[in-house]
């Protein structure tokens, strides 16, 4: 009997144990890696305005639309390119670009251009071990046309490479803008 | 010449003895431990001396002149284990003793090769004994599950092996390890049980949710580890497994110890390391795919007849690297990775363990006591505790690199109460009660929590009773009900929030607004019922007929409530449902079995209806900054699963003999008319044994293992733009792999070291042929073949 006494003590004694304490609420997570916003400009030699080409989507994977900005470029003209991203999410913007341009050795941008799109890329800026890191470039305006164009980032590609077959690793981005020559 | 001697000496004792003033005596009952009934026909002998006495049909006894003195009685019955107790005599003396009645049938069992109980009677069992699990010392649980017919595995690589029961895997199989529900995220199809398997020396699968003295829960069906039973006398034995395996260039150690004593004080004291570097198909090393795992157990305790207590405490940590070539952005690198014949990425062989790896430990503490009480049974008192911490690293980038991607802590506490009693010579019961608390805690880590903060409590209570009915037929019922409480914190996007509608279905559970998040707090209460009944009719000379009815009811778990974006391993987008609720299981099932040296089969239909079944399925395709990825959500369905398990093992002369299983479920999606997804081939094994153990024992085995193509699975194929090509293009991600045939040789011979020490020597190949191969139920066969053939040896000394 006393082996029970003990066991009913031990039960109401857990079941004390298991009805106190409540934690404070948690804290809403940082989501420090995401992307949100990926902006490239491109500045046309010899002065002009530049023009920008923008994907944005403030809830990462979850299900809102992204805000695409297109845009028309000029026939004949040469540009110099630079791609920005940006985490918008937090509470301060924060850099991306910063971090692969650190993690240059690991990173690599790939440029793909639609069949009835006339524009060429050439001269992206390499990485420390003379590869192509690609956050910089020249793009250059053929005859009037249009088609897509396409940014791929791919986070720890096989390096040097011939373009994204056999590159490998994990595409981080991976975004196409409806360009035209005019 | 001898015994003349020694009647001589006793004679000459007795004299001793009688010399002094010794007319008292001593008289009294013996009873049944279980149910106070009196013994008749008890010898009870008085040590040194030739006094012997018979308890008569009252069942007393009475011994005559002894003297005030300290006796020693041997008391002892044709079905009862002899006891031993010392009884001081003053005067005229009284004393009952207690034996327990129940060891002649013990003993049959024990022959039979059994010394573990049954977990039910109703439903056949399928068990690993200590010799077979010895094979599988370098493998995982997992891997020596698979050897069952109607038992395969999920599979992440050939280092995450998750057991999977008729097709049901996960929350729906409920795993016991030492007495104790493992509580380890289950959940994760990529999360594997956290046991060591050379911690254990049995292993029984029920395939259904009939032992409900476990769980009301497992729908699939319920895995019961147990460590080795401790005998009550003075010994100290132990082992030690040494193995040497070719692919992963690997080894593992393992080692136990164990000290019992007459008295009933025992210690085990038990460990293994095991390592590996990455594992190799036959055309390629599978980059990345090593492990490391430690693991230590100690059980102390005493043992008596009718009381005993026990502390157990287990660590294991597990370090696993998972494939680099399954790492993968959208749906753009899915393509490449599907249509490569060999993995995108290949690097050379390694033991270092690189991200994206898993590092999980899993810490277990369990006291237990039990005594038995005269007339109204075996009492159990059980508290345990459990920690489990997943750790999974991904590649990462800037200051977070070396930082975990998730870093969950799942703590849990659970009180036990169960009763075993004999009602009556016919019938037992088995009742309790449980108490558990559970406390998942995410640590930011700068990801969104996977599985969000949560404060789970769970209260049960069941009964199982079996009648034997004559000497043919046990009835078995029994019935469970468990509530559970969970009261959960957590941050939804607001734009699924809204996209939901949850704001209209759920305001008052709105903690905080902030920016784009909203932190809810939803408070979940789950009512399960369930219940069993089954009947075991034995016939002729050796056959068995089972039958069982059970309806497992399981409450959803927080990976399906709220799972809510990128799912790195699976490539996917994973959502949940705050709305679920239970989803419940019918199963019956029919087993016809010969239980026979020389021939012995058991064939098992089943017929499992599962209402509410949740099932995640593709709905969309989501344009995120990544690329496109496949968005999956779950669901609740009805679910019908119909399928056989045979068993065959045939001996042509006394050293060999046949193996055979075959096993074939069907999975219906009853909704849709669709096929579930995941659902094993069909898969026959044919195995041939020479075992001679006149010859130390040597044993030779060849298994052939074929497994068909899957050819029932629902088309889950999506379109995706690709910019290279400018085109739409289908991302094949149902498609199953073709038929493979694996064959497997196993060999081992004991040598005698010395008197007491045994070392067993074998030596396996598995993968014979070296065969390239793609599992349906490995998730990572789109992306890699299966292992290549693999050169084992396996030393064990016993001492």
């Amino acid at each position: 009997m006393k082996t029970l006494k003990f066991l009913t003590a031990a039960l109401v004694a857990s079941s004390l144990f298991i009805g106190c304490s409540k934690d404070d609420n948690p804290q809403p997570v940082n989501e420090e890696e995401l992307i949100t916003t990926m902006t490239v400009t491109l500045q046309p030699e010899g002065g002009g305005t530049d023009l920008i080409l923008e994907f944005r989507d403030l809830d990462g994977d979850g299900p809102e639309e992204p805000e695409i900005q297109n845009g028309i470029l000029d026939a004949g003209v040469t540009y110099s390119g630079s791609i920005v991203l940006l985490n918008e999410a937090g509470e301060e913007v924060e850099n991306i670009t910063e971090e692969v341009e650190m993690e240059n050795l690991e990173h690599q941008f790939f440029y793909i251009i639609g069949s009835g799109l006339d524009v060429t890329t050439s001269g992206e800026n390499e990485d420390d071990e003379g590869n192509i890191l690609g956050t910089t470039f020249t793009l250059t305006a053929g005859t009037v046309s249009s088609g897509e164009l396409t940014f791929t980032l791919v986070h720890e590609p096989t390096k040097p490479n011939n373009g994204l077959e056999s590159a490998g690793g994990e595409t981080d981005i991976s975004v196409t803008f409806d360009v035209s020559v005019e | 010449m001898r015994t003349h001697v020694l009647y001589f000496l006793l004679l000459f004792n007795s004299n001793i003895t009688m010399s002094q003033n010794c007319d008292n005596s001593l008289s009294g009952t013996v009873t049944d431990i279980h149910d106070g009934q009196l013994l008749i026909g008890v010898t009870l002998t008085i040590a040194n001396t030739d006094q012997t006495v018979q308890t008569g049909l009252d069942g007393t006894f009475r011994f005559l002149n002894l003297c005030n003195d300290t006796y020693y009685i041997q008391v002892s019955h044709p079905y009862c284990l002899t006891k031993g107790f010392t009884v001081r005599v003053t005067g005229n003396t009284t004393k009952s003793f207690k034996l327990e009645h129940h060891i002649e049938e013990l003993n049959q069992i024990t022959i039979e090769g059994s010394a573990y109980s049954d977990k039910s009677k109703t439903i056949l069992q399928n068990t690993i004994n200590n010799q077979a699990l010895e094979r599988y010392s370098s493998g995982s649980l997992g891997d020596a599950l698979n050897s069952l017919s109607g038992v395969s595995s999920l599979n992440t690589g050939n280092t995450v092996v998750k057991p999977l029961i008729n097709g049901l895997h996960s929350s729906r199989v409920v795993i016991i390890n030492n007495g104790v529900r493992m509580e380890d995220q289950e959940w994760g199809a990529e999360h594997a049980p956290n046991i060591d398997i050379n911690s254990i020396s049995n292993l029984t699968v029920l395939k259904g949710a009939g032992a409900l003295q476990y769980s009301g829960d497992a729908v699939g069906g319920v895995i019961v580890a147990e460590a080795s039973k401790v005998p009550v006398k003075d010994s100290l034995y132990g082992k030690s497994i040494m193995t040497a395996a070719s692919n992963g260039r690997g080894s593992s150690l393992s080692s136990k110890l164990t000290k019992s004593y007459q008295n009933g004080w025992y210690a085990t004291l038990q460990g293994s390391l095991k390592r590996f570097g990455n594992f190799e198909a036959p055309d390629y090393v599978l980059s990345n795919t090593g492990m490391f795992e430690k693991s230590a157990s100690l059980q102390v305790g005493f043992n008596r007849f009718d009381y005993g207590i026990e502390g157990y405490y287990s660590v294991f940590k597990n370090e696993i690297g998972i494939l680099k070539a399954s790492h993968l952005g959208g749906a753009q690198d899915q393509i490449r990775a599907i249509e490569s014949d060999i993995p995108l990425t290949i690097e050379n062989f390694t033991y270092k363990i690189n991200k994206p790896k898993q590092d999980v430990s899993h810490q277990l503490a369990r006291l237990k006591a039990f005594k038995r009480f005269d007339k109204f049974g075996k009492l159990s008192f059980q508290y345990d505790f459990q920690r489990n911490n997943r750790l999974e690293f991904d590649s990462r980038r800037g200051d977070d690199r070396e930082k975990p991607s998730v870093d969950l802590e799942l703590d849990t506490h659970t009180v036990l109460l169960d009763l075993e009693s004999d009602l009556t010579d016919k019938i037992t019961l088995k009742s309790g009660l449980l108490a558990r608390y559970q406390n998942n805690f995410a640590t930011d880590t700068g990801v969104r929590r996977l599985i969000p903060d949560y404060q789970m409590y769970n209260l049960g209570v069941y009964f199982v009773a079996d009648y034997q009915l004559g000497k043919q037929l046990l009835l078995e019922a029994g019935a469970r009900y468990d509530f559970t409480f969970m009261d959960v914190f957590k941050f939804y996007r607001t734009s699924l929030w809204e996209s939901r509608n949850y704001g209209q279905l759920f305001p008052e559970i709105v903690v905080e607004e902030l920016a784009t998040q909203i932190l809810t707090n939803p408070q979940l209460n789950f009512n399960n019922g369930s219940a069993t009944l089954g009947a075991t009719y034995t016939f002729a000379k050796d056959y068995n007929l089972f039958f069982n009815y059970s309806i497992a009811s399981r409450a959803p778990n927080p990976s399906e409530l709220f799972s809510e974006g990128l799912h790195h391993s699976a490539s996917r987008i994973e959502i949940g449902d705050l709305r679920f609720n239970s989803e419940i299981g019918h199963k019956v099932s029919l087993t016809l079995q010969r239980d026979d040296d020389n021939f012995s089969y058991s064939i098992t239909p089943y017929i499992h209806t599962i209402s509410d079944f949740i099932i995640m399925e593709p709905v969309d395709v989501r344009q995120t900054i990544g690329g496109n990825f496949q968005v999956w959500e779950y669901r609740q369905t009805d679910a019908q699963l119909l399928g056989m398990d045979v068993d065959v093992s045939y001996a042509f002369t006394n050293n060999v003999r046949i193996n055979s299983q075959f096993s074939l479920v069907k999975g219906y999606d009853q909704t849709l008319d669709t096929p579930l997804i995941g659902m094993p081939p069909v898969n026959i094994s044919n195995e041939i044994v020479y075992q001679n153990p006149d010859f130390n024992n040597i044993r030779l085995s060849l298994q052939s293992a074929y497994h068909f193509k899957q050819n029932n699975f629902p088309n889950n194929n999506f379109e995706v733009y690709i910019p290279q090509t400018e085109t739409y293009q289908e991302v094949d991600i149902s498609s199953t792999p073709n038929a493979y045939h694996l064959l497997n040789f196993n060999s081992n011979i004991d040598l005698n070291i010395n008197q007491k020490s045994k070392l067993t020597v074998g030596f396996s190949i598995t993968n014979l042929m070296n065969t390239s191969y793609r599992n349906y139920l490995n998730r990572l066969r789109h992306y890699a073949d299966d292992l290549g053939r693999n050169f084992i040896l396996n030393l064990k000394i016993n001492y």
